[in-house]
């Protein structure tokens, strides 16, 4: 019998070390919202609209009322009684729970049927007659504008079009100017196709209210516990005392558990109704089809150089589908997110950007698939217009990127779109790439491979992302300010606790937190426990999303727990009978300067603050701390990734044989946690570049409702990727770390696409770029992916 | 109907509907909510147990299509308090993230490792490519299935 090697300890601040989440998980026994069980609970079903855009003429629910364990259908009609059938939206337009005049999107919540069981539920469903005006469905983006089209938002009133928002960023006259004397203009229309998050747990909840004590509780797949208690209360007008959101272990989330969807109030509303609780779980057809998609921008992008190489101006045209309804979760400022940090990773002389949004019979969403707020988009297009511009300079790729990236002191960078990028050192990650990659033995082996007919491409990208929202007088959410809470507290033995605002999805939260608290406190993590998801039980903050819980929750965490340091000090003082001034810290201890001997760990300090010592003027007992931490600018994460693919010349298909991904998010405070952060979102990127699309026929039916459809890359697709990083600290954040989460994802796609045309000598075609995409693009005749294969 | 079956060693009898999927009977009837649901098309493969010895998704097939049979779950990995070598590489080489996958990933390596002690990546990769991890990238859930082949008798966690 083989033992396991004996395990290095855990160490008492950053560095690798495993999940404390992990040994619930490896035995089943993790806590979704779908394992929930409580006595008398119901089990409610959403029936959905057939159609894209049809007009509700009736709906007989009858014959599923009648059915024996039924115990409650709810339509819009009974909603609007309540007030309830529109909510706000995250986006200043509203979105219907239950429709009343209209569906807008296929998939769209029609009537609710709460049983005692899930199959009834479903079954009475199957029982209720709706009766549709079929009406003609406006699913391109580039028609919704026209004259003529159908006008899907007749409910807001006085509305004559399919328009949202005009947004631009950037200086328009400068930009015109230096295009005008520009030597090289290479212009591109790109799509960022519809994608989706689908995270491998649907959405659901369950809802209970008691009638007694007034208490709504509510489990639920969600990403943001506080900011969903604040919005329930402004909305249904509960009061937010009375109002409690747990959010268990969430089964991956990448954005798609931002928002409030109809099937959380409607849980609510079944509850309420029937008095017993109430579980809605989704199902992956639902899921992909109904909640918040990712992506659709119709872009126009403009590149323009000297001769020589040198980038001197950018801009682009969006048109952005969002859908039926604006729900796009992001800050109110930005409709369109952090999409004018397009300018990315170089040093140009002008750039302007416009943005234009349009309603169209799909579901709402937008901002979602670990996109941090769009720059996902943002970072495709430059890197997809710089490889055009390098195919019309006729420059290796890598030489045009080195000559254009902003140098290290250029830092702190304001670019021409108002962002000031905290810090960094492109260069030196390109050429980090680079090495791993071996890239001029790669160009090499390609022209052999040419040579032979064999078709290899070599595809790079630079990539800076801009996480970690607010500062909050400049962003904020339906009102609600970016900032989070965090509370520390050491118990009088010596053992911590951390309570955040913010809520893992699978990255890590309960080992990542605990670190920090360690570095800071010299405590060990395996005595820290980290309490989240509970929003009883934690302060207030706006939650996990735009890879925002490190730069802020975590900033949070440091700044409470040197505060606990420094009430340690004060008391270790009054133990040591010395100045404070007098004390030094080393992790885990104050002693006396010159005198190290003389100490007190911070275990000994917790004792002493709960008893019966007597603490200085001014020092209260106990020894805890809070912080709401207000970022003062977001954190500019950075890497260079290079993908080499084959293409088969006789059918298209792409194999990714390598992924060169060297990322700069600042100090790791654990290694192995960033490392995974960064595996998934490559897999993101090849899966968005190759393999995912949410297309729809003319008629509006959607066409990548399950996963025999919408297609996510498999261990087969996914290459052994090959990591590398550079450290450059924010000088901002207390512990100079980044953040991390949608880095991967944010960089990875376009030095997929770049890397597949390179393979086939052709300057753009549209993702996902499938055998039959390639093979069409190979022809000369790339297909629109956002519609049916024409 | 009545079905009748064992589950981790148990046999168990209930009375379900005939249409009853052996995915909501293991979750719902007998509380074993490791094994999740994910799909319902058979994609996913986040509801993967062993009936018979043999992985299924037990999201397409009938509870009442299990009766007389053996199934076994992620909740039986660990046996007389002992974790599986696949249980613990999973944690050793941060093979789960989310850990919604995980518990299908685990079934399917562990059938894997008794057909093939020591299969190599591609052979892993292979073995769970009809299964979806949306968090990972793959590589360290075949890193953590390596690390069972490479200690098949492991006892000791040694998180």
């Amino acid at each position: 019998m083989t033992t396991v090697e004996e395990a290095p300890a855990n160490p008492i601040g950053f560095g690798r070390m495993k999940r404390k989440e992990d040994p619930r998980f490896i035995r089943g026994k993790g806590n979704y919202v779908d394992d929930m069980q409580l006595p008398g609970m119901l089990h409610g079903a959403v029936l959905r609209s057939t159609y894209a855009h049809a007009r509700i003429r009736s709906i007989d629910t009858s014959a599923a009322e009648a059915h024996p364990k039924v115990k409650a259908v709810i339509t819009g009609a009974l909603l609007e009684t309540l007030g309830l059938a529109w909510i706000p939206s995250l986006s200043h337009d509203v979105i219907a729970v239950l429709a009343t005049d209209k569906v807008r999107y296929q998939g769209q919540e029609v009537a609710f049927v709460v049983a005692e069981d899930h199959y009834s539920a479903r079954d009475a469903l199957e029982l209720i007659e709706v009766d549709y005006e079929p009406l003609p469905a406006m699913i391109d983006a580039k028609a919704a504008l026209d004259a003529g089209a159908p006008i899907i938002r007749d409910d807001i009133e006085g509305k004559t079009d399919n328009h949202i928002f005009d947004w631009e960023a950037g200086d328009r006259a400068s930009t015109e100017a230096v295009f005008a004397s520009a030597d090289v203009v290479v212009e591109q229309d790109m799509l960022y196709p519809r994608v989706h998050p689908a995270p491998m747990e649907t959405c659901g909840s369950v809802a209970y209210m008691d009638k007694v004590t007034g208490k709504l509780t509510i489990w639920c797949t969600t990403q943001a516990p506080h900011a969903h208690r604040t919005l329930y209360a402004l909305v249904a007008g509960l009061p937010e005392h009375k109002i409690r959101i747990v959010s268990p272990d969430i089964g991956g989330g990448f954005g798609n558990k931002v928002g409030i969807y109809p099937g959380y109030v409607l849980s609510v509303v079944g509850s309420i109704v029937t008095g017993k609780p109430v579980k809605w779980m989704e199902d992956r057809s639902e899921n992909l089809m109904s909640t918040s998609f990712a992506r659709d921008y119709h872009m126009h992008g403009e590149i323009c150089s000297t001769r020589d190489g040198k980038i001197t101006g950018l801009r682009v045209k969006v048109l952005a589908d969002h859908g039926a309804f604006n729900n796009t979760a992001q800050p109110t400022k930005f409709p369109a997110g952090f999409f004018h940090i397009f300018t990315g990773s170089y040093d140009l002389q002008a750039a302007h950007c416009e943005v234009t949004g349009v309603y169209s019979n799909k579901a709402p969403g937008g901002v979602a698939y670990a996109c941090s707020f769009r720059v996902t988009e943002a970072a495709y297009l430059v890197e997809r217009m710089v490889d055009c511009l390098a195919d019309e300079l006729g420059m290796d790729p890598a030489e045009l990127r080195m000559k254009n990236l902003l140098k290290p002191e250029q830092f702190p960078y304001t670019c021409h779109t108002g962002w000031v990028y905290d810090s960094g050192d492109y260069p030196r990650a390109l050429q980090k790439a680079m090495d791993i990659a071996g890239y001029a033995d790669l160009r090499k082996e390609q022209v052999e491979k040419r040579a032979r007919g064999e078709l290899m491409g070599i595809g790079i990208s630079f990539f800076t992302e801009t996480v970690g929202a607010g500062p909050r007088k400049h962003m904020d959410i339906l009102g609600l300010g970016m900032a989070d809470g965090a509370e520390v507290r050491v118990h009088p033995t010596g053992k911590a606790v951390v309570r955040l605002s913010v809520q893992t999805q699978g990255q890590g939260h309960e080992t990542t937190f605990a670190q920090i608290v360690a570095e800071e406190l010299g405590i060990s993590p395996d005595d820290i426990d980290v309490v989240h998801g509970d929003t009883d039980n934690t302060p207030f903050g706006l939650g996990t999303y735009g890879s925002r819980s490190t730069p802020v929750s975590g900033a949070a965490v440091a700044v409470a727990s040197r505060r606990v340091r420094d009430k340690a000090r004060l008391i270790a003082g009054a133990m040591l009978e010395a100045s404070p001034d007098d004390l030094e810290w080393e992790k885990g201890r104050w002693f006396v300067k010159g005198d190290p001997a003389q100490s007190k760990t911070i275990q000994e300090i917790a004792l002493a603050s709960h008893g019966p010592l007597e603490l200085p003027e001014g020092v209260e007992g106990h020894l805890d701390a809070s912080c709401v931490y207000d970022p003062p600018n977001l954190t500019y994460p950075f890497g260079a990734y290079i993908c080499v693919v084959d293409v088969d010349p006789g059918t298209g298909q792409v194999k990714v044989r390598r992924f060169i991904a060297v990322d700069d998010c600042g100090p790791r405070i654990n290694p192995m946690i960033v490392e995974g952060q960064i595996h998934g979102g490559l897999a993101d990127g090849v899966g968005m570049a190759l393999m995912e699309v949410i297309a729809f026929d003319e008629e509006g039916n959607c066409l990548g409702g399950s996963f025999m459809d919408y297609l996510l890359p498999t261990s087969i697709e996914c290459p052994k990727w090959e990591l590398g990083e550079t450290v450059t600290p924010s000088p901002h954040h207390p512990l100079g770390v980044k953040g991390v989460g949608e880095s991967a994802t944010v960089g990875s796609p376009a030095a997929v696409v770049n890397a597949v045309l390179d393979a086939i000598g052709v300057r753009h075609a549209d993702m996902p770029l499938t055998p039959a995409q390639v093979w069409r693009t190979m022809q000369g005749s790339p297909f629109r992916t956002d519609l049916a294969i024409q | 109907m009545q079905v009748t079956m064992t589950v981790n060693g148990d046999e168990v009898t209930r009375e379900v509907e005939p249409r009853l999927l052996l995915v909501h009977f293991v979750r719902d009837h007998l509380g074993l909510t490791g094994t999740h649901w994910g799909c319902d098309t058979s994609n996913c493969g986040t509801c993967v147990l062993w009936m018979d010895s043999e992985p299924v998704k037990s999201c397409t097939v009938l509870a009442a299509m299990a009766h007389g049979r053996d199934i076994r779950t992620v909740e039986g990995l660990e046996r007389n308090g002992e974790l599986d070598p696949v249980q613990v590489g999973f944690m050793e080489e941060h093979g789960l993230q989310c850990g919604f996958c995980t518990p299908g990933m685990m079934m399917t390596a562990r059938w894997l490792l008794d057909h093939n002690p020591d299969p190599d990546e591609g052979e892993i990769r292979e073995a769970i490519c009809g299964q979806i991890c949306r968090c990972t990238g793959y590589e360290n859930i075949v890193k953590a299935i390596r690390w069972a082949a490479e200690h098949p008798a492991t006892a000791e966690v040694t998180a």
